[in-house]
Parts: structure tokens; C-alpha cells; sequence
């Protein structure tokens, strides 16, 4: 069974009325596999990842996480929710609850875990992104670092076995981008499953194993980050790469 | 000149002492930045003590210097018995308070409701109290229990069945109106067009009908049974006791975790039966008063807290519903709330009080007091939608997709994510309904119930009291009645704004 990936998307095509956002998305993730989306603004990376979790339903085709099949009908949502958590660029929290309570909500009422032991998990986490000392400040007394990595504890302690990101350093200041990418490497290291929509090429060039490149609702070009960034093969891939590593 | 920018650095000349800036903290300092720091200010501070001079000063010299305090009837506030001008006329008040709490409200019975006062008064005060525990109990208890008591404490009367007769009269009820819609059916099926069609329909909902009263024969059956015998009250609590305790046992997790919804479904019940036992009503209850004999405050009370407290659950409700994905319930929801905004209070209370009982069925009679309730209810209820559905926009379409991604269901993300957030948003509008709906209730004096104000109005021809000050004193009353509660009401609402936003200060 090792062999088969934790998720695979096949056929997939999605359309906002009459615009065809993703076009024949075919993406199979293997498990422990790190995988960095990029691709100019409007391409659909964040329609692509949100569809992997259910937050956008689509239109053709098939998405299998974990085994279980999530068509257009979006059937298994709630299983596939279980497995896959997510982050995202605006973090997110629950400004109303504790650093503590974002971090337990999930635990206790989804998976109804008592208090004391998502407390106890909760602060596991937080330990890990390293803001155990934050557990009882509201989300709105903190910095956009700490608070992307707070969303990332969140997401961790439902046990997700994908995690998906959505361009979660993009809304911070230079000087905390790295906190949060060093957060992420370690969660690589430690074998995590993670599909993540980056601009940060050194993150990509650190820890993914894949890079994707997409492209007005396509995937244009799917390779390691070495070959990648060496040797671009699409004229695309090429123009993109000029611009942004200008 | 001194350099200081110069790397050394010695004093040449020393500092004289000089004066303290003019001082712009306590009373004088208010007077100095505040009200005289300019010719405008000077100016607006001489409207403004003017302004004071000529209403503060009024008034108190007619509620305080100018009243007459004591006295038995008129003649003490008359100004050519009393040698004065005559400002408020106290003993009035107080010879009339009676009528101004209690309305018509049977003397030998108002302890009744003096006892509901103490008790909603002992539920509430802890409720609103944040450091006290036990909300959970102590909601339940005043939300729930409360208005139950209260009913059979105001009102009087008692029962003659309990879940399970309740149940079967629900049932038979139910299944009675089917099997009559479907003999109306059959009934029109002469004289239609359609009647083949309307005849088939007619006679398969009789069946369907039959069908349900075999089903629901043993609980029928039962309830026969229990109410030939004598203590059949107590058979059927037990009954029931068993029956929601089994099933609140097996929903919480059976042998697992099941122990805690059966003993705490058990303690309920426990408590029911005190209450039933105590207010003795399985035995009649207390002597009924009717509701036409209540007036006063206690109405004020009765139709301002009833009309808080259910005009929320069913603002929420449609604030949910019209925004909604599924058509139906959305364009209920907008028809619902702008029905209710687009007509005046006092249209509704004229509606439920003299119309509805004619569209009714003649032997279904609803209580008068009951319909201004559910009217005022509804027509609250629409308002409080769509302050809720601003405090619901204003919540960032992130927080639910964010809930989502962690598994949340949509009931789960709406009670704990987003409510919370937009009810905090619009704790003001909620409060600014609450406090005009309170104002509001004196409405209901047209539709010939007894409020404070109405009791007022009624207490005015008394011929004992008719001075010249009399309608003057009993307005400052009822001003000073209707002001504690209001200003009490934002006041709080302050309190809890500032206590539930704590997240927001940075
Ligand atoms: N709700 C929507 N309705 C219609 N079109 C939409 C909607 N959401 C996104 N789009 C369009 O779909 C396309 C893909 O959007 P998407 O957010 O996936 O882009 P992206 O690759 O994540 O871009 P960025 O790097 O700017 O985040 C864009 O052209 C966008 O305008
Ligand atoms: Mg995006």
C-alpha cells in the first residue's frame, strides 16, 4: 500500500460560471512528499489546493486522499477534512478564543477529545512552533508570525496526515517570513505530507522534492527544484523565473 | 548658548526657577481648559449652565422642595390646603403603588407575584454576574425552568397529564386534522372538476390517517388507561421519567459514557417532581387568575422580558435563514422579516388581539395576554434579524472556511465561530431593540391590557386623588420607573461590550 499517494487528482476541471480555471489537473502526491506550487496571480493555485480540502467544489474528475474519494458531489467531505489541514495566507484564527482555544476547538468538537487532553496536545504543538508561552493571549495581541505559526500549530493538532499552504508568508514583514519558513522546514523534516503555494523560491529549493508550476488553470511543468530552477523547460516557466528571480 | 551637540559639555548659566504651567487637571483645571479657554467655550458654558438652571433646578424643586409627602387623600395636595404650590403629590403615588405594580391582581394572591419577582430576580442577578459559576445551570434554570414556574405561579392552575398524555394528545391531535383534511378532500370531490382525482387523494390521506391511529393506538390506549386510575400523573411522570432518561442515556454513549446524561437527566426530572409536589400541581395548583385581572409593572415585566428573551432565539434564527443557500428558507426569511418591519407595533397588537381570534377555529382560544406576547415576539424577532445579519456580514468569509478546513459541521461553525463574533459585534443594536422594546410594551394598553403606564392612566379618574399635580407626579413616576430599567439595560450592555472585547484591545 506504500506505494499508492496519499493524494491523487486526476481529470480534474473546475469553471467560475463560464471561466475554466483548472484545466485537466492531473497531481499525484506520495506519502512524505513536499511539493511547492508557484505560478503568476490568477493561475488557480489557491482554487487547485482549496479543492484538495473541499473548500471549493469542482466541476469533473476525482480527488483521492488517504483512499477516500471525494468526486463532484463532494460525498466524503467530512472524512477528507480530517486528514488534510490547511493554512492560509490571512491566518485565519478565531480572534474571539485564546491562542489555547483555537488550538483545542478543533479536538474537542470535532474528534471529542476531552479537554484536559486537547489542552495537553494543544500545548505539544505549540511548544513546536515554538510559542508556549502565548497560550493564553488573543490572537489580535500578537505578530502576523506568530500568529501564522499559531494557525499552523492549529492545523497540526487534528493529526492531518496532508498539509496544505497557501501562500502563508506572503502577508507578513520580511523579518518574520523566516520564522514562519523555518516553522515549515522542520515540520518537512520531520516527514510531513505538504502541498505548499510559495513565492519563496529558497523554501522551494531547500525542502521540496517537486516543484509545480502552473499556468492559467494548467500544470505547465512538474520537476525537482534543481532541474527546475536550472533549466526551466516551458517558455513560461522561463519567463516567470526571469521575473521573479530579476 | 549651550551646544549639547558638542562632544563636552559644561554648564555655563544655571536654570532660574520659573512657575508651574497652568494647572489642567481637577475642577479648576477643567473650568481653566475646558469650559473658559475661548470666547466660544465661554459662551457655550453660559448656554449650557443657563440650559441646567432652567430644567435641573425645576425639577427638582417640583419632584423634591415643592411635593407634599404625606397625606390620605386630594385634599393634602391641594395648594389652598396645603398654602403652597403644590409640586409632586407623593402620598398619591404611594396610595395607588399597589395598583401600579399589581394591576387588578387579586390582593390575597400577590404574594404570587412578589415570589416570581424574588425568584427571577435571584436567577438573574447570578447570570449576570460573569465571575460567578455555573452559567450553564443557572441559564438553563432561568431560561427553561423559570418561565414554567413562573406560568403556573402567575397564573395558577394545574396538570392532568405529563409527557407521555401529552405526547398522545399531540399525536391524535395531529393525526385527527389529517384524517379531517382528507374527508374535505373527499368531500369536495362532488362538486370539482378534478373529482376522481381529489377523491383518490381524499381517501388515500384517510388511510394514511387510520394507518398513524393504529400506529399510536398503545400510547392512546395507555393514556386511557392511566387516566381512568387515580394517581395517573405520577404513573405517566414515571413513565416519561424512564422513557427520555433511556434515551438520553443511549444518545450520550450508553455503557461508555452514557452515565452523566442519565444522572443528570434523572436529577432534572428529581426537580420536576419537587416543583410539581411543592406548587401542588397535580392536584389543581394554585387558584387561576386570569390574565385580564394582571396589570402594572408586573405586565411591563411579563411582555418586556418575554419579548427579550424570545425575540433573540427567533432573530437568530431568521438572520441564518436569510442568508441562507437553500431558496426556500431564504425567501421565507425575507418574506417573514419584512412582513413584520413593514407594519406598526400597534397594527400587529390590534391584528392578534381582535382579528386572530376570528380566523381561529371556535373552540382554539388563545389567552389576550398570550397573543400580544407572541405578536410583540415576532415583531422583535424581525428587528433583532437584522441587526444579527449585520453583526453576521461583518464576519470575514475566512473564519468559516477556516472552521471548515478543521472539520467543522455548519452547525458547529455557525454556534461557535461565527455567532459569538457577530453577536459581539452588534451588542449595541441588540440592546438599542431591547431597550425600545421595553418603552414599547405601553403599546399593548391599547388592546385593553393593564400596563405600568396603563394602570397610570386608569388610576388619573380616580376622584379621591384628582389634584392639579396628580397626572404630573404619576408620569414623573412612571418616567423614573421606565429611566432605572433603561439606563440600567446600557449601562450593562456596556459592561458586557467592554468584558467581550477584550480580544479586540491590542
Ligand atoms: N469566486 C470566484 N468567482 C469567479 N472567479 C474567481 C473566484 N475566485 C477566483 N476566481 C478567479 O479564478 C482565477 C484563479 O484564482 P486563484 O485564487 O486560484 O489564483 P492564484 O493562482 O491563487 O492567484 P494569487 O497568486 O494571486 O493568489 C483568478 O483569475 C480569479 O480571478
Ligand atoms: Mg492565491
Amino acid at each position: 500500500m506504500s506505494t499508492s499517494p496519499i493524494v491523487k487528482i486526476s481529470g480534474l476541471n473546475k469553471w467560475y460560471g463560464d471561466f475554466h480555471v483548472l484545466r485537466d489537473i492531473d497531481l499525484e502526491v506520495e506519502k512524505g512528499e513536499r511539493i511547492v506550487i508557484c505560478g503568476p496571480s490568477g493561475s488557480g493555485k489557491s482554487t487547485l489546493i482549496r479543492c484538495i480540502n473541499a473548500l471549493e467544489e469542482f466541476q469533473e474528475g476525482e480527488i483521492v486522499v488517504d483512499g477516500i474519494e471525494l468526486g463532484p458531489n463532494l460525498k466524503h467531505i467530512d472524512a477528507v477534512r480530517r486528514e488534510v489541514g490547511m493554512v492560509f495566507q490571512s491566518f485565519n484564527l478565531f480572534p474571539h478564543l485564546t491562542v489555547l482555544d483555537n488550538c483545542t476547538l478543533a479536538p474537542i468538537w470535532v474528534r471529542n477529545i476531552p479537554k484536559k487532553d486537547a489542552e495537553a496536545t494543544a500545548m505539544k504543538f505549540l511548544e513546536r512552533v515554538k510559542i508556549p508561552h502565548q497560550a493564553n493571549k488573543f490572537p489580535g495581541q500578537m505578530s502576523g508570525g506568530q500568529q501564522q505559526r499559531v494557525a499552523i500549530a492549529r492545523a497540526l493538532t487534528m493529526n492531518p496526515k496532508v498539509m496544505l499552504f497557501d501562500e502563508p508568508t506572503s502577508a507578513l514583514d520580511p523579518e518574520m517570513v523566516k520564522e514562519v519558513l523555518d516553522t515549515m522546514v522542520d515540520l518537512a523534516k520531520e516527514g510531513m505530507t505538504m502541498l505548499v503555494v510559495t513565492h519563496e523560491m529558497g523554501f522551494a529549493k531547500e525542502v521540496a522534492n517537486r516543484v509545480v508550476f502552473m499556468d492559467a488553470g494548467q500544470i505547465i511543468e512538474s520537476n525537482t527544484p534543481q532541474e527546475f530552477f536550472a533549466h526551466p523547460q516551458h517558455a513560461r516557466s522561463q519567463l516567470f523565473l526571469s521575473q521573479i528571480l530579476r | 548658548m549651550t551646544d549639547i551637540t558638542a562632544s563636552s559639555f559644561v554648564r555655563q548659566d544655571l536654570v532660574a526657577e520659573r512657575p508651574a504651567p497652568v494647572r489642567t487637571t481637577g475642577f479648576i483645571g477643567l473650568v481653566r481648559t475646558r469650559l473658559l479657554n475661548s470666547p466660544t467655550n465661554i459662551l457655550l458654558t453660559i448656554l449650557g449652565a443657563l440650559l441646567l438652571w432652567y430644567t435641573v433646578i425645576p425639577a427638582l424643586k417640583f419632584l423634591l422642595v415643592d411635593a407634599v409627602w404625606t397625606g390620605t387623600d386630594r385634599t393634602a395636595c391641594l395648594p389652598e390646603k396645603a398654602g403652597f404650590v403644590v409640586g409632586a403629590c407623593w402620598p398619591y403615588i404611594q396610595a395607588k403603588l399597589p395598583q401600579l405594580i399589581y394591576g387588578f391582581y387579586p390582593e390575597a394572591e400577590r404574594w404570587r407575584v412578589n415570589l416570581t419577582f424574588i425568584l427571577a430576580a435571584v436567577l438573574l442577578l447570578p447570570l449576570l454576574i460573569p465571575r460567578l459559576p455555573a452559567k450553564g445551570l443557572n441559564s438553563g434554570l432561568f431560561f427553561f425552568a423559570f418561565p414554567v414556574i413562573a406560568f403556573f405561579l402567575l397564573h395558577g392552575g394545574g396538570i392532568n397529564g405529563f409527557g407521555l398524555s401529552w405526547t398522545a394528545g399531540l399525536l391524535q391531535l395531529f393525526d385527527d386534522s389529517v384524517i379531517g383534511a382528507g374527508q374535505g378532500l373527499v368531500g369536495l370531490s362532488k362538486s370539482s372538476a378534478i373529482g376522481p382525482l381529489l377523491w383518490v387523494i381524499g381517501n388515500f390521506i384517510v388511510l394514511v390517517g387510520t394507518a398513524i391511529q393504529w400506529l399510536i393506538f398503545p400510547l392512546t390506549w395507555l393514556r386511557g388507561q392511566l387516566q381512568a386510575g387515580g394517581q395517573s400523573i405520577w404513573i405517566d411522570f414515571a413513565i416519561t421519567t424512564i422513557v427520555i432518561s433511556l434515551i438520553l442515556f443511549y444518545l450520550g454513549g450508553g455503557m461508555r459514557t452514557g452515565w452523566r446524561a442519565l444522572a443528570s437527566s434523572i436529577a432534572t426530572f428529581i426537580g420536576i417532581a419537587i416543583v410539581i409536589k411543592l406548587m401542588g400541581l397535580d392536584h389543581g395548583g394554585l387558584p387561576i387568575v386570569t390574565t385580564n385581572l394582571w396589570g402594572g409593572l408586573l405586565v411591563t415585566l411579563v411582555v418586556s422580558v418575554t419579548g427579550i428573551v424570545t425575540s433573540m432565539p427567533i432573530g437568530i434564527a431568521l438572520a441564518l435563514g436569510r442568508r441562507s443557500t437553500i431558496p426556500l428558507i431564504r425567501i421565507f426569511s425575507i418574506a417573514f422579516i419584512e412582513f413584520w418591519r413593514g407594519v406598526p407595533l400597534i397594527t400587529v397588537l390590534f391584528f392578534a388581539t381582535y382579528m386572530l381570534p376570528l380566523f381561529l377555529p371556535g373552540n382554539f382560544s388563545v389567552d389576550g395576554l398570550m397573543r400580544a406576547l407572541i405578536g410583540i415576539a415576532l415583531f422583535t424577532g424581525a428587528y433583532q434579524a437584522e441587526n444579527v445579519r449585520g453583526g453576521l456580514a461583518a464576519i470575514p468569509r475566512g473564519q468559516g472556511e477556516a472552521a471548515s478546513a478543521l472539520g467543522l459541521s455548519w452547525w458547529k461553525t455557525t454556534s461557535l465561530i461565527v455567532l459569538p463574533q457577530a453577536l459581539r459585534h452588534v451588542i449595541p443594536n441588540l440592546v438599542n431593540s431591547f431597550i425600545s422594546l421595553f418603552k414599547d410594551t405601553s403599546l399593548v394598553s391599547i388592546v385593553a391590557l393593564f400596563d405600568l403606564l396603563g394602570s397610570l392612566r386608569a388610576s388619573f379618574s380616580d376622584p379621591v386623588w384628582s389634584t392639579p399635580s396628580t397626572a404630573f407626579t404619576g408620569f414623573a413616576f412612571a418616567g423614573i420607573i421606565y429611566f432605572i430599567f433603561c439606563f440600567g439595560m446600557s449601562r450593562y450592555s456596556l459592561f458586557v461590550e467592554k468584558r467581550l472585547n477584550v480580544h479586540r484591545r491590542n
